[in-house]
C-alpha cells in the first residue's frame, strides 16, 4: 500500500509524520520504504540517517536543432507550450530551463531538425537504515523542473509492503507527482487559520485526484477549534493528533526521531497506520 | 521608425511599465507620425516564459527598438537574435519617453537589467517565484 503524506501549508508536520511512521512499523512489517519526494529540500534523511548505498544522476531530454535542416518556419516554437522556444530571424533559440521534455517540438517539425539530448537536473540516492529502504531526491540548484525528479525517485524505488511517500508542501505539479499514484494520503495540518486555509485546498486537490484520504493535526492543542469542525462538516476522519510538546521540538532540533526521544509515541504511529488501513479499504 | 514601449495603459498618457516581459499594455508608435496602437500584453499572465514570448511576439511586430524599465536576461536574448534595440531605465509617461528618444537622450543597453522573474509578484529580492508548474498565474 502506498500512503501519501501531504499537507497544504507547508510545515504542518510532513517529515516528522512520514519518518516516524516508517520507523513505527517496522518491528511488524516485513517491507517498508520510505521515499522523500520534496526533492527541492529533502529532509526525511536528517532524521533517518540512512546509510546511502547507490546514487545517480536524474537527467531529461532538451532539443537542440541541426541548423543545416532547420528552414526558420517556427512551428516548434508555436507548438511549445513552455515557451522554452523562440525562433527570430528564422534562428532557434531554445531555452532548456524552460523545458518540459514533451517532445512536441522534435514530433512536429517538418523538417526533423531536432535531436533530443540529456541535461542533469538533479539525482536520486538509495539508502537503507534497519530494514527500511530509503529513496530520496535532490533537484540541483537554479533548476525548475521537480516532477522530473520526483518521478525518478519513484522509479528508482522498488516494490513494498508499504510505501511512504513524503511529499512537498502545497498542491501544485510537484505535489500532484508525488501524490498521484498513492492509494491513501494523510494531509497534515495544525489548527490554525493558515492551517485551515490550506487544508481546505489540499483536501479540494486530493478529492480531484480521487484518492482516499484522511487528516493528521499537529500541535493539535496550540490554536482553535475551526480545523476540528471543518473535518466534521465535510465528514472527514481525523486518524493521529500529536500535541505541542515542547520534547518534540526539541528532538526535532538535534535531528532526532520523535520515537526515539518519546518512545510512547510509537503506538500513536501504529493505531494510526491501523486506521489509515481500514480506511483505505473501506473508500475505494 | 516603428518602436514599442512597455506600458501600464494603452496610451501614450500612460506611464511607462516598468517590466517588458509581464508588463500591461505595449504601445507600439510610428515615430515620424506619432501614430500609435496600444496592444494588451497577453503574456502578462503566462505561467513561465513570459519575457520570451513578449520578446518574440514584439520581435514578429517589426519594431526597431523596445523602450522599458527593466527587461530580464530571456527576453534579451531573443531581442539581441532579432536585431531589436533595447533601452533599459526609462520611465515616466509613454509621450514623454517617446520625446527624450527622439531627442537622443537614451544610450542602447548592453545586457539584461535584471534576473529572471522580476516582473512576478513581490519583487522581494528578486527571489521568490520558481515560474512553472507552481500555478500562481495559470489563466
Amino acid at each position: 500500500m502506498k500512503i501519501a503524506i501531504a499537507s497544504g501549508k507547508g510545515g504542518t508536520g510532513k517529515t516528522t509524520i512520514s519518518t516516524n511512521l516508517a520507523l513505527s512499523l517496522l518491528e511488524d512489517n516485513s517491507s517498508v520504504q520510505l521515499l522523500d519526494c520534496d526533492v527541492e529540500e529533502p529532509n526525511c534523511h536528517i532524521f533517518i540517517k540512512p546509510e546511502i548505498v547507490s546514487s545517480r544522476p536524474v537527467q531529461v531530454l532538451v532539443p537542440q536543432v541541426n541548423e543545416e535542416r532547420c528552414t526558420g518556419c517556427g512551428i516548434c516554437a508555436d507548438i511549445c507550450e513552455y515557451s522554452a522556444i523562440a525562433v527570430v530571424k528564422s534562428k532557434v533559440l531554445i531555452f532548456p530551463e524552460l523545458c518540459h521534455s514533451c517532445g512536441a517540438c522534435s514530433m512536429f517539425c517538418p523538417e526533423g531538425a531536432f535531436i533530443e539530448v540529456k541535461r542533469d537536473v538533479g539525482f536520486v540516492e538509495h539508502g537503507r537504515y534497519d530494514s527500511l529502504d530509503f529513496y530520496h531526491g535532490m533537484l540541483d540548484i537554479g533548476e525548475l523542473m521537480s516532477p522530473a525528479v520526483i518521478h525518478a525517485v519513484k522509479e528508482a524505488s522498488g516494490v513494498s509492503d508499504i510505501t511512504i511517500i513524503d511529499s512537498p508542501p502545497g498542491t501544485s505539479c510537484p505535489v500532484i507527482e508525488a501524490v498521484k499514484d498513492a492509494d491513501f494520503v494523510v494531509l497534515v495540518t495544525e489548527p490554525t487559520p493558515f492551517g485551515l486555509n490550506d487544508l481546505d485546498l489540499a483536501v479540494g486537490m486530493v478529492r480531484a485526484l480521487d484518492i482516499p484520504f484522511a487528516v493528521a493535526v499537529n500541535r493539535c492543542d496550540m490554536g482553535d477549534k475551526d480545523v476540528y469542525q471543518y473535518c466534521n462538516r465535510q465528514g472527514i476522519d481525523i486518524i493521529l493528533e500529536i500535541p505541542d510538546d515542547r520534547r518534540i521540538a526539541e528532538a526535532y532540533s538535534r535531528g532526532e526521531m520523535l520515537i526515539h526521544a518519546c518512545s510512547e509515541y510509537t503506538d500513536k504511529f501504529r493505531k494510526c497506520w491501523d486506521k489509515i488501513r481500514i480506511l483505505g479499504a473501506s473508500q475505494p | 521608425m516603428k518602436i514599442a514601449i512597455s506600458s501600464t495603459g494603452p496610451d501614450l498618457d500612460s506611464a511607462v511599465d516598468a517590466r517588458m516581459g509581464r508588463a500591461a499594455y505595449f504601445v507600439i508608435i510610428e515615430t515620424d507620425t506619432m501614430e500609435f496602437t496600444g496592444i494588451e500584453n497577453s503574456s502578462a499572465m503566462a505561467g513561465g516564459g513570459a519575457g520570451i514570448q513578449s520578446a518574440q511576439n514584439l520581435a514578429e511586430s517589426g519594431v526597431k527598438t523596445v523602450l522599458t524599465g527593466n527587461c530580464g536576461p530571456n527576453a534579451f536574448q531573443v531581442f539581441g537574435a532579432a536585431g531589436v534595440q533595447v533601452i533599459t531605465g526609462v520611465n515616466g509617461t509613454v509621450k514623454e519617453a517617446v520625446e527624450k528618444f527622439k531627442s537622443g537622450q537614451y544610450n542602447a543597453t548592453a545586457q539584461p537589467s535584471v534576473q529572471s522573474h522580476f516582473g512576478m509578484g513581490g519583487n522581494m529580492g528578486g527571489g521568490t517565484g520558481k515560474g512553472l508548474g507552481k500555478g500562481q498565474r495559470k489563466g
